[in-house]
């Protein structure tokens, strides 16, 4: 029975991996706007980040119109939970708690990009040093989902982590569409561009459509590509795999409607024409994406973490 | 015995000198340059190796002591409070002979002392037969009046206990404190040792020291053996309160080592007065706790209402018989200070045997003959707060300002029940390698762990806790002590 594993261990290593994969999300989606924002555009500035404030979860404030600024709060203000520092604090918090349990490699990757973001973020003064702080975290990103792959055993906490980290990447990705779809600025190649970058996605892309860019295979490409890991579908297939490795390993029975949710949101990425959903109702599609990432979320959470004693007890 | 001197007659650079031995008991030299005949091989080791050596061993270890994670915290600093316990390069060497003295005094003090609780908690004839005040017991803070009554698997109260030891200027040794609450220090002394194995491999086989590595393997079949009755495969946990526990590495530690959970307050269900942990495959009967969370935070309903690091109704669970905690509740009143001073009747009363290991004379400041003599000469004593431990709330006579000793006179005068005075002894001395590569003698004492489940295990070794800065006598490492490995030898 030493195998059993403590429900808040599940919980740490789950928040640890989705507050980890916003930090990196947002270092990808600035690092991308920050570069668009340097050329001519039709795009006002202001308009760019309420827009990427809204994908990123920030209130609009005054600093919205100066890029500088924004960019400054949106990777290192720590009054805010959402800046890339808040998220890699987080992560960091989660992953103490939790620190016998990942590899040592795993805290040795995590603490020193916290280390080296928080004092970076402190000393952001030239306009290069928001760049650099993305940077680091990109670098940073890669390192440690690669201990985190090569260093822990592929056990059920492991899996919790693939769990959260794939769950918080289709859910910022479908946000992101949304937000390029239903905008009502005007969209140009160069934002295009920009939205591949927000997910590492331009040579991914080019590769299967060539440097061709039309919305509708961009939608098709970040949404129903099932072979790259910056997308809807991919990170929807492997948080539902990870999820069944749980079932399994936890031996817990999922009540149907948790399967029914699991079977919509396989199908509906796997059967679905890009030329319906474009045709239909794009937001209503990717909201529902949302809203089927936020049931499971909500039923782990119900099964696995804090289910109510008496429902053990009957089982 | 060899002479310092002819042996190193060929070295440019002899890390002994400088080495000068006061009042105090030297474990490592008779007198100035006669060696003790256990420390021969050392001494030999160490003619033979140039100080470059030495100090890229002292290098290794301490970098094998930082990846390992061996750090503890020190409460009050800000961020970056972890820290690596100092170590010292060199082993604490203990002979065969003077190890069963030791072996045989703190066997009979743990079962006289478990004795003691059970009367307490219980019939309480000692206090009746007035070898003990009753009043002493119950003004003592650690005295659960909870547990009246309460039975206790197979009637061991302490299953883990860690023994302070020092050595007096005659070569004795004699108990400083007895820690029967939740003692910790036992992942440095399995931590160091497998250190100096890498740092000294042919010494070890040249010396004959005896293993300690199966202490967690003891440690768990001592919890096994406390399981409640019908339980044949039962679940054991660590309930640690913590990360941000100044012990938590240790925790982290045994559990591994044992291959058993570590739990917190959180983690714990009471249902119906039977104790689970919340696991990803549901509710997981708990049979076994062995908590390093003090008494007063174990359950909110039955003691501290602010604590969050126990669980809610645990100590109804645990008085039903149906999960065992060890060390059991109450086990403080017996490692009161001021209790401490009984522990010779104690023994006496229980075993009717004369303590193998005495204790240091104790003056306690409720009897106002010895409270008067104390308080005029507070220069000469060491005074201690009863219920603490980790050298707070601690005057060291010699070493005060008058100031500070008015301060205790203060104290003592105000609530004398809580203080006692002993002696300023002078601690044994032990080599130590310092950095500028000289090998000086500084103030040791010497925890051994004491295991008490189906029959008493001293493992063979301990910690010997180190005062580093030159001069001192306390060895807490919260107040700048350090560690040595701690070597006993086969005979």
């Amino acid at each position: 029975m030493g195998t059993c594993m403590l429900s808040r261990v599940a919980d740490s290593m789950y928040w640890m991996s989705r507050y980890f994969e916003r930090a990196d999300h947002c270092a990808r989606v600035l690092e991308a706007n920050y570069n668009l924002m340097l050329s001519p555009s039709n795009v006002s500035t202001e308009q760019r980040w309420l827009r990427i404030a809204a994908c990123l979860g920030f209130q609009p404030d005054a600093s919205i119109g100066d890029p500088q600024l924004a960019m400054i709060r949106m990777t290192s203000d720590t009054k805010g939970r959402a800046s890339i520092v808040s998220c890699i604090s987080s992560a960091r918090e989660n992953a103490s708690q939790v620190r016998e349990q990942i590899s040592s490699e795993m805290w040795e990757r995590l603490n020193q990009l916290y280390h080296e973001t928080t004092q970076s973020g402190l000393r952001v003064q030239s306009d290069a040093d928001p760049l650099r702080l993305v940077t680091t975290i990109r670098e940073g990103s890669y390192r440690f989902y690669g201990v985190t792959d090569q260093t822990m055993n592929h056990d059920e906490g492991w899996q919790f982590i693939q769990f959260g980290k794939y769950m918080e990447r289709a859910c910022a990705i479908s946000i992101l569409l949304d937000a390029h779809f239903s905008a009502a600025i005007p969209e140009e190649d160069l934002e295009w561009v920009g939205l591949l970058a927000s997910c590492s996605a331009f040579e991914a892309y080019c590769k299967v459509y060539t440097a061709d860019f039309s919305p509708e295979r961009i939608a098709e490409f970040l949404l129903l590509n099932a072979e790259f890991p910056y997308t809807v579908r991919y990170a929807a297939e492997r948080m539902l795999a990870a999820l069944d490795a749980i079932a399994e390993a936890s031996a817990v029975r999922r009540p149907a409607r948790i399967e029914r949710t699991i079977g919509q949101l396989r199908a509906s990425l796997a059967y679905s024409h890009i030329k319906d959903i474009i045709a239909g109702d794009i937001h209503q599609f990717l909201y529902g994406v949302i809203e089927q990432c936020w049931q499971l979320h909500a039923a782990v959470h119900e099964l696995y973490i804090d289910y109510p004693i008496e429902s053990a007890f009957e089982a | 015995m060899a002479v310092i001197s002819q042996a190193s007659g060929n070295l440019s650079f002899n890390p002994f000198a400088g080495y000068h031995i006061d009042t105090a008991y030297d474990e490592m030299f008779h007198s100035e340059g006669l060696t003790r005949p256990h420390y021969e091989h050392l001494l030999n080791r160490l003619q033979s190796v140039s100080i470059e050596d030495l100090r890229r061993s002292k290098q290794e270890a301490d970098v094998s002591f930082f990846n390992q994670g061996i750090t503890f915290t020190v409460y009050g600093k800000k961020e970056g409070t972890e820290r690596i316990f100092p170590h010292d390069l060199l082993p604490r060497i203990i002979t065969g002979a003077e190890w069963r003295t030791i072996e045989e005094g703190l066997t009979q003090r743990i079962t006289a002392l478990n004795h003691f609780l059970k009367d307490l908690y219980h019939e309480r004839r000692i206090l009746r037969d007035g070898v003990i005040p009753g009043e002493i017991i119950y003004t003592c803070k650690h005295f659960r009046r909870q547990m009246r009554g309460v039975k206790v698997a197979r009637d061991v109260y302490v299953s883990v206990c860690g023994t302070d030891l020092v050595r007096l200027p005659t070569g004795e040794f004699v108990v400083l404190e007895d820690n029967l609450r939740v003692p910790s220090g036992v992942s440095y002394m399995l931590t160091s040792r497998k250190v100096m194995k890498q740092t000294f491999p042919m010494l070890f086989r040249k010396c004959g020291v005896r293993p300690i590595e199966h202490y967690s393997q003891v440690l768990l079949s001592t919890l096994r053996s406390l399981a409640p009755e019908g339980r044949s495969n039962p679940t054991i946990v660590v309930l640690t309160p913590g990360v941000y526990n100044s012990a938590y590495f240790e925790h982290a530690f045994l559990a591994r080592q044992m291959g058993i959970q570590l739990v917190e307050g959180r983690d714990l269900v009471v249902h119906d007065n039977l104790v689970y942990i919340r696991t990803t495959s549901g509710l997981q009967r708990v049979d076994v706790i062995y908590r390093r969370v003090d008494d007063d935070f174990l359950d909110p309903l039955a003691f501290r209402p602010d604590s969050t690091l126990g669980a809610a109704g645990l100590f109804n669970a645990y008085r039903s018989g149906n999960v065992v905690l060890a060390n059991a509740l109450g086990t403080g009143v017996a490692d009161d200070k001021a209790i401490y001073a009984y522990v010779p009747k104690i023994i006496r009363y229980y075993l009717g045997q004369d303590p193998i290991l005495n204790n240091v004379e104790t003056y306690l400041m409720a009897d106002e003959k010895e409270r008067n003599h104390v308080v005029e000469n507070l220069d000469k004593y060491v005074v201690k707060a009863v219920g603490e431990s980790g050298g707070y709330g601690m005057l060291i006579g010699p070493h005060s300002s008058a100031e500070q000793r008015e301060e205790f006179r203060l104290r003592i005068l105000q609530d004398p029940r809580n203080y006692i005075a002993q002696p300023t002894l002078a601690l044994s001395t032990a080599p130590c390698f310092m950095e500028d590569g000289h090998i000086e003698p500084r103030h040791i004492d010497l925890r051994p762990y004491v295991l008490f489940g189906e029959k008493v295990t001293v493992v063979p070794g301990g910690l010997t806790r180190v005062a580093l800065r030159k001069g001192s006598l306390v060895v807490n490492s919260s107040q700048g002590g350090g560690s040595k490995d701690t070597w006993v030898l086969q005979d």
